[in-house]
């Protein structure tokens, strides 16, 4: 009898151990949305250095309209695309990330483009996309974008289509995640799933097991190898190479909306628009690549070139080559079938891929975190939410966008705030400090929470800078400061000790 | 936010800032400011630990730490006021006789300064490897050989094993030494142009002592690696620069540092308004070293990429000269500036306008190299002889003001310098 009692008062409080495999804006996502339940214990599991640093960080930087999705063919793109947009204007706000909302024009230059547009004014009804026109005028357009080619014809306009930092985005998330009990293990590294009679035990990492009772495979570019883990293996995941170029502030003419041509087969095409931190980027082409080539971010020649042909072809005048801070690529996750592929299994339970999340995956983020919700509540998880769930972020406060009354407040309450490191974009010693608090480890990780480095000198003055506060405020030999985790050291050792050893004085 | 009335700022606390605030603070003027973005003084000097620094200014061949105690100690003695951790946020050309320069000093927070005159002397920064176009992965074990000499020098971190070099200027030269003295492996020497950046005791002591490569008429036009530097492919140019297809080769390094030139850093004389001149890549100046905007005066790096140290001090030393007599005279007087043209050959030079009335040095370039020539000046008649010039060589003319008597006499507004071929016989 009295066990009876101890087991019904376990099932009532039953927690859930859940492991999130993957931190980029998809797992990031996932983490926050879940953070609000109670009965969940979250485990976020990432096997580089930071979050964001595989598919999230290189892309784009666009929050779709969700328009080009054809609901026939890729029926869950088009369900959770416009949720998406939707759910990103909230999210945006709660979680202080640097966003904007002008809109895109999707160009056509000739006759048969036309048709494009009339398919996706069509599509983008149907999958809910608010406030979609086709413009014919001229002189319209030209107001709406007075870079606009003089080659247009006619321009669908899509109003909710916006942008924001995706690698700021996924640093927000996983943050305000952790602050609602998430744990986050970083440089670990999935490699296999323990399962007993089809149930979930625990993930093996190159750090040890973690006990899990339901594993959440988010992993993009790798899906398909965590999920033949546990024996589904209907589905591959290809990278599919994009690559940008990046202007310096100054250059100019900037586009105010974001441009796109009218589609082609497999891509949105080429697109010229102003990011958030008010530089020009165009880009990217789409090169599929064989499948073992899921690491080769390099940009080419051939890539670089489509890229600036195409680029052009959008706008009256791009900048001078000499005024690119960088050129940078990406790969996006292409998966079988071309559809995310969002499912839980009947031969494994509490799995659920959330893969091949390609454009508009990062769009989609937020509205596919809220359908794996529903997909734990298929599997009969009562799920209860927490009294208190804070869904509020802060950023780092940054010196360069202040005014100079915040700035003397700034540096009055933090001396810190007076001492800048970054020259092209006013990073301070402050905020680098603070993003190591707020768990930087490595250069790209600075980087990422401040724009250092952003700019048009590419941390020409500011590397050596940021080593020495990296190594002071982490104790690490400066040399073995890394760029982008292990592997990526600044140095091969220390200079002194480098030359006796040479010279045969040390071993 | 903090008003504070003054004579002069100083921009920069390199080699042209410290002679500038020095020389200005020696001419009598007490309310002078030195303002510098480090913790420390000196600028780029303290990491230059090689010698050749001061032949020319100090008659002695000191290293680059020397040659900066040596001023920083000139300093402390004539007690300049000065701002370490502060960086100049934007200036403003208020009146003719009042400049604002706002600073963030991490001591004194938000400070205006309203000041007569402005000696900007931040000096310059490296070029990348984006700016080269060099394509490829983006691993650790890419730096600027700036980079790489505080890397070294100031902080003891050996940055790699296996080097090449792009670019055969003095920089790239120095460093190379630099890595094979320290015991790295120099796999070469990178330079897209048919002759060498550097000048020739630098190829001969950096180089072939160390029996280190130099690959002329080649580039870098790729970096393999996904951690770190695994090679870089180099390929041959043709004349024009143009890459040979079927010439790449690849060369097994795991650093690539970049020594290929240095761009003046002058974004707030940009947004002030001043006017640019495309070959120095920097502010049109008179030969006050004064700016378009009047008591903004510039030296050093920041107006031209300079050879030699002694030439930044040089410049540093004018220009605070001529901010003297603009605060103690309420400004200069409105010359009927002549325009220097640059004829044959000439790349850049400056100053660009002068007033005809004080000795002028000329500091230039050449465009292509050229053997038995003179710099002649054209309106006045004036020419100079030269074995060779060469692009990497820095042409620093002196022409007193007799010379200029012509100008001023027949009303020319202009002056042109070229190079001529000396007739042989």
């Amino acid at each position: 009898m009295d066990n009876l009692i101890i087991e019904s008062v376990l099932e009532l409080s039953s927690t859930y151990n859940v492991a999130i495999i993957g931190a980029g804006i998809v797992g990031a996502s996932i983490a926050r949305v879940l953070s609000q339940y109670e009965n969940l214990n979250i485990s976020l599991i990432e096997k580089e250095a930071d979050v964001g640093w595989g598919v999230s960080k290189a892309n784009t930087a666009l929050i779709h309209g969700g328009y080009d999705d054809d609901p026939q063919k890729y029926p869950l793109r088009a369900k959770f695309c416009a949720k998406g947009n939707e759910l990103w204007r909230k999210w945006v706000e709660e979680l202080d990330i640097p966003n904007k909302w002008e809109g895109a024009l999707i160009i056509a230059t000739e006759e048969r483009d036309i048709h494009e547009l009339k398919d996706l004014l069509r599509r983008g009804k149907i999958n809910g996309v608010p406030g979609m026109r086709l413009i014919y005028e001229k002189s319209e357009l030209e107001r709406l974008e007075p870079n606009i080619t003089d080659d247009v014809i006619a321009a669908l306009y899509v109003p909710t289509v916006g942008q924001m930092a995706p690698y700021e985005a996924v640093i927000a998330l996983v943050e305000n995640a952790v602050a609602n009990g998430v744990k986050l293990h970083l440089l670990t590294k999935v490699i296999g799933v323990i399962q007993e009679n089809g149930t979930i035990k625990g993930v093996k990492t190159n750090k040890g097991n973690i006990k899990t009772d339901i594993v959440i495979n988010a992993t993009g570019l790798y899906a398909d190898e965590i999920s033949a883990m546990v024996g589904v293996s209907n589905f591959k995941i290809t990278p599919r190479r994009g690559e940008y170029y990046i202007f310096r502030r100054e250059a100019g003419p900037k586009v105010k909306k974001v441009l796109f041509p009218a589609p082609k087969p497999h891509t949105k095409g080429v697109v010229v628009n102003t990011t958030v931190e008010d530089r020009l980027l165009i880009g990217p082409n789409a090169q599929d690549l064989p499948i073992d080539m899921k690491e080769a971010t390099e940009t080419t020649f051939e890539g670089l070139n489509f890229v600036w042909e195409n680029a052009k072809k959008l706008v009256k005048k791009l900048p001078p080559k000499n005024l690119i801070i960088r050129t940078f690529s990406g790969l996006r996750p292409e998966p079988t079938g071309g559809d995310f592929i969002i499912a839980k299994y009947d031969n494994i339970n509490y799995f659920i891929n959330v893969a091949g999340m390609r454009s508009p995956g990062l769009t989609a983020a937020p509205s596919v975190a809220y359908y794996v919700v529903e997909l734990l509540k298929q599997y009969g998880i009562p799920l209860k939410k927490k009294k208190k769930w804070n869904p509020i972020r802060k950023g780092i406060k940054k010196f360069y966008t202040a005014s100079f009354q915040e700035r003397e407040q700034l540096i009055k309450a933090n001396p810190l705030y007076g001492k800048i490191v970054c020259k092209c974009d006013l990073v301070t010693e402050a905020e680098i400090i603070e993003a190591i608090r707020r768990g930087a480890t490595t250069i790209d990780g600075i980087k990422f929470r401040t724009g250092a480095f952003m700019g048009e000198c590419q941390g020409n003055f500011c590397l050596v800078k940021i080593a020495r506060i990296l190594a002071r405020e982490l104790n690490i030999p400066i040399w073995k400061v890394t760029f982008k985790g292990p592997g990526t050291e600044i140095g091969v050792g220390d200079a002194t000790q480098y030359i006796l050893k040479k010279e045969g004085h040390e071993k | 936010m903090k008003d504070v009335y003054v004579d002069c700022v100083v921009l920069g606390a390199g080699p042209g800032g410290l002679a500038s605030a020095i020389k200005v603070k020696e001419l009598g003027i007490d309310r002078v400011v030195l303002i510098e973005s480090d913790e420390r003084l000196g600028g780029i000097l303290p990491q230059c630990i090689h010698p050749g620094f001061g032949i020319h200014y100090f008659k002695e061949d000191l290293t680059g730490p020397e040659f900066a105690h040596r001023l920083i100690k000139k300093l402390f003695d004539l007690q300049v006021k000065t701002y370490l951790n502060s960086l100049a946020l934007k200036i403003i050309p208020a009146k003719y006789d009042e400049k604002i320069a706002i600073i963030a000093s991490a001591d004194e927070g938000i400070i205006r300064f309203h000041t007569k005159t402005i000696i900007y002397a931040t000096g310059a920064r490296e070029r990348h490897r984006h700016e080269l176009g060099i394509i490829g992965s983006r691993p650790a074990g890419v730096y600027t050989a700036g980079q790489a000499q505080a890397f070294m020098d100031l902080y003891g971190i050996m940055p790699g094993k296996d080097i090449v070099i792009v670019g055969s200027g003095d920089v790239g030269l120095i460093m190379a030494r630099r890595f094979a003295l320290q015991g790295a492996n120099v796999k070469a020497v990178i330079e897209i142009m048919p002759y060498p950046g550097g000048l020739t005791r630098n190829i001969q002591q950096c180089l072939i002592d160390f029996g280190i490569p130099l690959y002329l008429k080649h580039k870098v036009v790729k970096i393999n690696g996904r951690k770190r530097v695994e090679s870089v492919v180099i390929v041959e140019v043709d004349e024009n620069l143009s890459e040979i297809p079927g010439t790449e080769k690849i060369l097994k390094c795991d650093t690539v540092v970049i020594a290929a030139g240095l761009i003046p850093n002058i974004d707030l004389l940009k947004d002030a308004g001043a006017l640019l001149d495309p070959s120095t890549k920097s502010v049109i100046v008179n030969d006050f070293l004064e700016s378009s905007i009047p008591g903004v005066f510039v030296i050093g790096n920041a107006l031209v990429i300079n050879d030699l140290v002694d030439y930044v001090v040089e410049q540093g030393q004018h220009a605070a000269k001529s901010a003297v007599t603009f605060i103690t005279e309420g400004g200069l007087k409105g010359y009927p500036w002549k325009r220097v043209i640059k004829g044959n050959n000439i790349r850049l030079m400056v100053p660009q306008l002068i007033s005809g009335e004080q000795d002028v040095i000329f500091y230039g370039r050449v465009a292509k190299p050229e053997n038995n020539v003179r710099v002649v000046f054209e309106e006045i008649n004036k020419g100079f002889f030269y074995l060779h010039v060469r692009p990497p060589e820095m042409l620093r003319i002196k022409v007193n003001r007799d010379a200029f008597e012509p100008l001023i006499n027949k009303d020319e507004n202009k002056i042109t310098i070229s190079i001529k071929k000396v007739k042989r016989g």
